[in-house]
């Protein structure tokens, strides 16, 4: 199990060098000075004594693998570089905004999974036309644009209803809408795989031979169905976790959110890339400890797979 | 008079337009044990869960009457079906690998039968289930409770489903299928169990295919065919005395000691039997182990042209690594195996291809054996071709192979889903004659088949070897069909060779211990 993990680790570190040294790339291959890239682009006109500063501090004017080398170690160290925009170091940057994104997503993951499961246990192979409806649904939620949705949520709840709050990110009252605008389409796939799965499931023989127990139908499928049913869910980790990263951006931009998602926007059209390439490397972390919680829950879904190891 | 237990008259059960029940009636009597027999196909794993309620989507069921200790099952809605399954009836299902949730400790699926339908809680729950286990021969039970169902053999697994089955101590208990896929001696303890069962006045519905295991258990016998009960009575009076045609064919079908040297289908008499020829196949002292575990270990044999040699024992005696090092398909640590007088060891790459024409396999799955999309044709066709059969003359060759196994031109065109099991095994056996091959080696070839069915498939083996003088290694755990079907046998267990000889010889004066508990262990119809 140690061994599992510290490999994980390992290889979950090689990713992060991958990440880095794709940053490391971009910014090295960027057309231009690079030093110009790093205070916010041509636009940007900064004085020559900047420019020489910067590539003092950068060390553009030494070898390429000295570069990588001192980039790769700034990394390490947890120094990113910082936000010409913002005038602050870039990981002071994320870090004010990643509570409210990670408020956010946890929030839309959590419903989003609720709402699949609930929906797939409960129509998973009932009659023909629950089963439609349900389906017909999955696919509109999963279809529709995300900041169609959200503005459709807001002009029933807030302008119409003034239930919720439109805009801002105090309280529990106006991570509502957002979060359910992040989840409805994520809910529609995985909702969508899980009752294929479960009526997979619901087939084979252990099953029949748990109702032939005495079971209620719900026991069935809640305490011997689920379990083999979550397992295409925990495989398609890699996608909700892309898709709650990807739609935090237009969520939080169109509810007017704090977050990482509106930072990076901000900082993609101020031509700000320390922040940009901050973000991406925290976006590489998340995927890295996503699939290793992942693995570990493979575990506990399937005790078979302990041994295998 | 004392009401009967289970009372079915004129059932009638329908999927869609296909009517698989078509009118049965039998009643089962309290202590009573009721054999329902057929092939597959034959309705009675239908029957036996319409009388649970798990008939299945989509089913349509008729009946003039269907009581159980005089309550009308059909008139039962859900919750009423809750209180009768598991609580008064439990059901055994076939095959306990797939009739146990794999991702769920064996213990938590009979405590589940104890929370649904006992009153006891959590820590009398856990005695309970350790009781049970050990009530039906389950070795360190507490620690078995807490295992996955694939940590423990089949054998185990199948008590451990007849524990669950028997938690609530229903009234009835029907096992469909209860000892196939388990070895001689586990089949005959788990019968041991059902028959414990019926003595404490419980009644049983058995369903099997094989009439050998019926015998041992049941009072009645209901013979099922198309849907149909064709004949029912005493256990002794069917089996002894059939009636019906049917019932007749599918007791001379059964391969045993005394069928040895007659036919088993109602096909032709076979050609003249040819005199073992020069030695095709030799081991010796061949061993291999697999990560420290000793798999097979100090083999020898000799198979000569025209003979068949069996090798029995239970799972995980070493049969089936013994039979891949033989086809060269694995190289053993120790000893050598020669073929034609050419051992694989001493082989290039080439050199063992060429070699490998000369020893065929047909394995027991007849389904997994082909490509799905492959039809007969191309199916021969490549096996013609990898024998340098050139292009022109391997249609010709096929439907000449097609005869050669029973089948016709007609079925070039089939693909393996197309073709039932026992045509899959015919097709197996014709692409494994295409390189005109000295040796066979036969992996459980009629273990998946039914009776009547596994009846023409012997007899085909045995037609083809007085054709063309063919030797076959017999791989089987059914020493009734060894028995029938080889002429010399090697008992194997725990990788070793514990008794060989002429399979007269070892079956009727078994020297080995292990032999006598195997051979005194086979479900005899005779003991009837």
């Amino acid at each position: 199990m140690i061994r599992f993990i510290a490999w994980r680790l390992l290889a979950g570190a090689g990713v992060l060098w991958g990440a880095a040294t794709l940053t490391f790339l971009v910014l090295h291959f960027t057309p231009g000075d690079p030093a110009e890239a790093v205070v916010g682009g041509e636009g940007a006109a900064p004085t020559p004594e900047v420019l020489a500063q910067i590539t003092a501090e950068y060390g553009l004017d030494r070898p390429w693998y000295e570069q990588y080398a001192g980039h790769l170690w700034r990394i390490v160290r947890g120094d990113f570089g910082t936000s010409y925009r913002l005038h602050t170091p870039v990981t002071q940057a994320i870090g004010e905004q990643a509570w409210a994104t990670m408020e956010l997503a946890l929030a839309a993951a959590v419903t989003g999974l609720v709402l699949a499961v609930a929906v797939a246990l409960a129509t998973a192979g009932r009659r023909r036309w629950i089963r439609g409806l349900a389906a017909g649904a999955e696919l509109l939620v999963a279809s529709t644009p995300a900041f169609w949705l959200g503005i459709v949520l807001l002009t029933v709840f807030s302008f119409g209803l003034r239930l919720l709050p439109a805009t801002g990110s105090h309280g529990l009252a106006s991570l509502v809408l957002p979060a359910l605008a992040l989840a409805l389409p994520i809910a529609g796939v995985l909702g969508h795989v899980l009752r294929e799965a479960l009526e997979e499931v619901l087939d084979e023989p252990f099953i029949v031979s748990a109702r032939s127990r005495g079971l209620a139908d719900t026991t069935v499928r809640v305490r011997h169905a689920l379990r083999h049913a979550l397992l295409p869910l925990v495989t398609m980790s890699g996608y909700w976790v892309g898709a709650l990263l990807g739609g935090a951006v237009i969520t939080e931009t169109l509810f007017t959110r704090q977050g990482i998602g509106r930072l990076l926007v901000a900082a993609v059209n101020a031509k700000d890339l320390p922040v940009v390439l901050g973000v991406v490397l925290l976006s590489a972390l998340v995927y890295v400890l996503v699939n290793l919680v992942v693995d570990l829950l493979y575990r506990v879904v399937d005790p078979r797979l302990k041994e295998a190891a | 008079m004392v009401k009967p237990m289970v009372t079915v008259e004129n059932l009638r059960v329908a999927f869609g337009a296909a009517e698989v029940v078509r009118g049965i009636s039998f009643e089962i009597a309290r202590g009573e044990c009721l054999a329902l027999v057929g092939e597959s196909g034959s309705g009675k794993s239908v029957t036996a869960r319409t009388l649970v309620g798990l008939t299945g989507g989509g089913a349509r069921i008729a009946a003039g009457e269907l009581a159980f200790d005089g309550q009308d099952l059909t008139a039962l809605r859900e919750r009423g079906w809750r209180k009768v399954r598991g609580g008064r009836i439990g059901f055994v299902l076939q095959d306990a690998l797939v009739s146990l949730d794999p991702l769920r400790p064996v213990g938590k699926e009979i405590a589940e039968v104890l929370a649904t339908h006992t009153g006891l809680t959590g820590a009398a729950r856990r005695a309970r289930v350790a009781e049970l286990l050990a009530s039906v021969g389950v070795p360190e039970p507490e620690l078995r409770a807490g295992q996955l169902p694939h940590e423990l053999s089949g054998g185990l697994r199948q008590r451990a489903l007849i524990a669950a089955a028997i938690a609530a101590d229903p009234e009835l208990v029907i096992a469909d299928e209860p000892t196939t896929a388990l070895d001689v001696t586990v089949q005959a303890q788990v019968l041991d169990l059902l028959a414990e069962l019926k003595s404490r006045d419980r009644s049983l519905l058995v369903i099997s295919h094989d009439l050998a295991v019926v015998a041992r258990l049941a009072d009645r016998v209901a013979v099922m065919k198309d849907g149909v009960i064709v004949e029912q009575g005493p256990t002794g009076r069917v089996l002894g005395a059939p009636e019906h045609d049917y019932t007749k064919q599918l007791l001379r079908a059964i391969p045993a000691e005394h069928t040895k040297g007659t036919r088993l289908s109602a096909t032709a008499p076979a050609p003249p039997r040819r005199p073992p020829g020069e030695v095709v196949v030799r081991a010796q002292g061949i061993g291999k182990s697999f990560g420290g575990r000793i798999a097979v270990q100090d083999v020898s044999f000799t198979l000569r042209a025209a003979e068949t040699v069996g090798i029995v024992g239970e799972s995980g005696s070493g049969k089936t690594t013994t039979a891949r090092i033989a086809l060269g398909l694995s190289a053993p640590d120790t000893g050598s195996v020669e073929v034609h007088g050419q051992s694989w060891a001493g082989l290039d790459r080439a050199a063992r291809r060429r070699l490998r024409r000369d020893i065929q396999t047909v394995y027991q799955d007849t389904l997994a054996a082909f490509d799905p999309r492959y039809t007969v044709a191309k199916v021969l066709a490549e096996a013609l071709s990898v024998a340098g059969v050139p292009r022109r003359s391997r249609r010709e060759r096929s439907v000449e192979l097609l005869e050669l196994v029973g089948l016709s031109p007609e079925h070039l065109s089939r693909r393996p889903l197309q073709l039932s099991g026992g045509q899959r095994q015919r097709v197996a056996i014709a692409r494994a004659l295409a390189p005109e091959p000295a040796v066979i080696v036969c992996d459980e070839p009629v273990s998946a088949l039914d009776v009547s069915v596994q009846a023409q498939v012997l007899d085909l083996l045995e037609d083809v070897q007085r054709e063309t003088g063919v030797a076959y290694l017999f791989i089987s755990h059914d020493l009734g069909v060894v028995h029938h079907a080889c002429d010399r046998v090697l008992v194997m267990k725990d990788g070793r060779v514990v008794e060989e000889g002429p399979v007269e010889e070892v079956f009727r004066t078994p020297a080995h211990p292990y032999t006598r508990e195997l051979v005194a262990a086979i479900p005899r119809l005779t003991a009837v």
